[in-house]
């Protein structure tokens, strides 16, 4: 989701940490090469500004200077100054009030709030009991829209009254919250331009009237130099506790996630990542600067991991691969397993040392589609095949190959990889596991696989 | 109101911000070169994009560095500059109606406002005395059919339509034979919206485009793409990556009301001279008009008609 920034970045980056002694005019040349990477991923400017001036400041101080690594120092900086940035208080939602307690969702049109809202009620449903209400009395079928989600993640909605006012649904929200005992009331608004009168004090009205623990501002990650108004003006006008960002997962910049916790003040809570509606993650500033300087974000992959993965299936798998035993049936399981993670890339991008290579090994060809193709080509063999790989010669080969749709070539390249993992299961049983990455890898071929080839360059 | 007026509006933060700053600057009326770089700055703070911003600087720095230079001088050097990159890309949207029904498949991220620009240019057609019928290709998406359907009731006019998630590109083989069939001017294919570095996502689009041609085999006539304004950089590669799978012709660009922004016009028209037929200023039919570069520009730096 920074991918543009992080090469920029560490383009910048690799120019000084080579380097022994870093004099003044180099770290000048760094950081304008920081403030257009800044920039051309929508960083607003004000924050853009701020931002180089604290660096510089810290990085011409004594400490770069005298330290044995001055370039590391610099990036040390940068990244204690983007964790300020994104802001180090808790993204924990305020349920602090009797309940029911009210979530306000605001924001400009089309930013996701309706799609948002029932993220936060299919996260929070497992202990809360829910409401949910649409104020949208504008855009054609806004309301509709809210109540068909309600339904997909079976959580209640207000029944729709046509005519209703966004004042007067809020409050008959407010009194079925209270009579049905529930414990939190999501209320999602129509979308609004901060400078549109009319609806920003309709919205302040309502936020007098619900009294929220929590408002959040849903902006688009995709926004522009925007940003900064929009966090801005809604902060005066309406007052916001937090952030969400949303289609995080289509941009490659994501600068307002930057901009927008220093202009409003309010910490960003969740990030929108996907269209499901179990994509949506919290919010923790450090993971996210090591993201975005390339030092990936171990922690949340493990949490992924944890979340998704079948322990005992992974267990088996671990000891089989131990044993050396790894057959074809074995890695398709795998594939499937890594599958239930996340895409390759975003596993990609929280592997520490390998967003860089996002790039070349999604060119290289370990990406989604592959591994779609990969498990078919498995699926075309038999169960014999499956147990021997080394029994599929040309003819199999053949058959497997129309069986799945694929060129023959394409088969030696599963088989030639699937020969790789297995080699390199034996090397892992040998050295056993250190640290939690090191299980990681064991239990995916695929990350073990990944590592091999630059092992050499990225030792961890 | 006129809708230069509202344009004026619309773009009044944006060309507050830029002529603002212009005349911070040139207080001391000489450019030189950390006047250019604060001046840079400021095309870049309006979604201009570093290259774009860094262009035109060059040019400004080749021809009038350390010359004496007033603020009007500079906001119509500026608004030239501005409209003749933009020249290319304003160009009349007609229906040609040797095409018939001439088909125009809408595309775009999600929630850039794919649907109501569907309603707002409906009835703009439906004025040319055009009929017009709309298939919900949006199947994804929860009650983005209802919307559609709420659109086609307030101007009367024929939806087709499947069962929410089913297949959107067989929806649009059935629904372009019944427009044949009822011999409608114009069809208007609304899809789902979808972020551009999601290849399955797009591959489903592609999926469309062929299905369409098995009904018509010259169609879609025209690939629309609809741009929300307040985009950052994200929308050059919209246009670009739209462009390559769908062949999209032409550009809608919403919500510039409000946006202090607009610079990214100027940035897309850089790497792409695809006609911009509408931008949105405002929530109202009429609020979706024409683009004219020199309209825009000349607005954006707050210059007279």
């Amino acid at each position: 989701m920074f991918e543009n920034l992080t090469d920029k970045l560490s383009q910048a980056f690799s120019k000084i940490t080579s380097r022994g002694v870093l004099n003044e005019k180099d770290i000048d040349d760094a950081m304008r090469e920081i403030r257009i990477a800044l920039l051309e991923a929508d960083v607003s400017l004000p924050v853009v500004k701020s931002f180089i001036s604290d660096v510089k400041t810290e990085a011409l101080g004594e400490k770069v200077v005298k330290s044995v690594k001055p370039g590391q120092m610099v990036v040390k900086i940068v990244h204690d100054e983007l964790i300020k940035l994104l802001g180090s208080e808790t993204t924990e939602l305020n349920f602090n009030a009797p309940a029911p307690v009210c979530m306000l969702l605001v924001g400009l049109q089309g930013s996701g709030k309706t799609t948002t809202a029932a993220k936060i009620a299919k996260r929070l449903k497992k202990n809360k009991r829910i409401l949910l209400a649409s104020l949208d009395v504008y855009r054609p079928a806004a309301q509709e829209q809210l109540a068909q989600l309600a339904k997909q993640i079976d959580v209640d909605v207000l029944p729709i009254v046509a005519g209703q006012r966004p004042l007067e649904i809020t409050k008959r929200a407010l009194q079925e919250a209270k009579n049905g005992v529930y414990d939190l009331l999501i209320l999602d608004t129509a979308g609004r331009l901060q400078i549109d009168e009319t609806l920003m004090n309709e919205v302040a009205e309502v936020k007098k009237i619900a009294e929220p623990t929590e408002t959040l501002l849903v902006t688009d990650a995709l926004i522009g130099q925007e940003a900064c108004n929009v966090a801005k003006e809604f902060n005066e006008k309406v007052g916001i506790t937090g952030l969400v960002l949303t289609r995080m997962d289509g941009t490659s910049r994501a600068g307002a996630a930057l901009s927008m916790k220093m202009i409003s003040g309010a910490p960003i809570k969740f990030l929108g990542i996907g269209e499901k509606l179990d994509e949506i993650e919290e919010f923790h500033a450090d993971r996210i600067a090591g993201r975005i300087l390339g030092q990936g974000d171990v922690v949340s992959l493990v949490e992924k991991a944890i979340e998704n993965v079948d322990r005992a299936e992974a267990e088996k798998m671990a000891g089989k691969m131990l044993s050396g035993s790894f057959d074809l049936n074995d890695m398709l399981n795998q594939m499937r397993q890594m599958q239930k993670i996340g895409s390759m890339g975003s596993i990609l991008g929280m592997i520490p040392g390998l967003s860089k290579f996002k790039s070349q090994i999604e060119e290289s060809g370990v990406c989604d589609n592959l591994m779609k193709k990969q498990e078919a080509i498995i699926l075309s063999m038999t169960k014999e095949e499956r147990l021997h790989p080394d029994i599929i010669k040309a003819s199999r080969k053949r058959r497997i190959a129309l069986g799945s749709g694929v060129e023959v070539h394409d088969v030696n390249v599963l088989l030639k990889s699937y020969e790789q993992m297995a080699t390199m299961m034996k090397k892992m049983g040998k050295f056993g596991s250190l640290s939690a990455m090191s299980k990681m890898l064991k239990n995916s071929p695929f990350g073990a696989m990944m590592t091999n080839g630059i092992n050499k360059r990225f030792p961890f | 109101m006129s809708f230069w007026e509202k344009l004026g509006l619309g773009l009044k933060k944006t060309s507050n911000a830029i002529t603002g700053g212009i005349s911070d600057i040139f207080t001391k009326k000489k450019l030189d070169s950390a006047t250019l770089e604060e001046l840079e700055e400021l095309l870049i703070s309006a979604d201009f994009g570093v290259a774009t911003a860094t262009e035109i600087m060059q040019k400004f720095a080749a021809q009038k560095q350390d010359k004496e230079i007033s603020d009007e001088e500079i906001r119509t050097l500026l608004a030239a500059e501005i409209e003749q990159r933009l020249a290319p890309c304003e160009q009349s949207f007609a229906i040609d109606s040797a095409h018939k029904p001439y088909v125009i498949l809408m595309v775009g991220v999600n929630g850039a406002g794919k649907t109501t620009t569907i309603g707002k240019l409906a009835a703009k057609l439906q004025q040319q005395g055009k009929k017009v019928s709309f298939i919900a290709g949006d199947t994804f998406r929860a009650a983005a059919v209802e919307q559609l359907k709420v659109w086609a009731e307030r101007l009367n006019i024929r939806v087709f339509a499947g069962p929410d998630g089913c297949d959107s590109a067989g929806l649009c083989y059935d629904g372009l034979n019944a427009a044949v069939k009822n011999g409608d001017d114009v069809v208007f294919i609304d899809t789902a919206g979808r972020l551009q570095n999601k290849s399955g996502l797009m591959d489903e689009l592609k999926k469309i485009v062929r299905v369409i041609q098995k009904v018509i085999p010259d169609a879609p006539h025209k690939v629309l793409l609809t741009l929300d304004a307040t985009t950052g950089q994200n929308a050059v590669s919209q246009v670009q990556i739209f462009r390559e799978i769908v062949g999209v012709n032409g550009l809608i660009v919403t919500k510039l009301d409000g946006t202090s922004k607009g610079g990214i016009l100027v940035a897309i028209a850089a790497e792409s001279k695809l006609p911009i037929y509408y931008i949105g200023v405002g929530e109202k039919i009429e609020d979706l008009d024409v683009f004219s570069a020199r309209d825009y520009s000349r607005q954006l730096l707050n210059l007279p008609k």
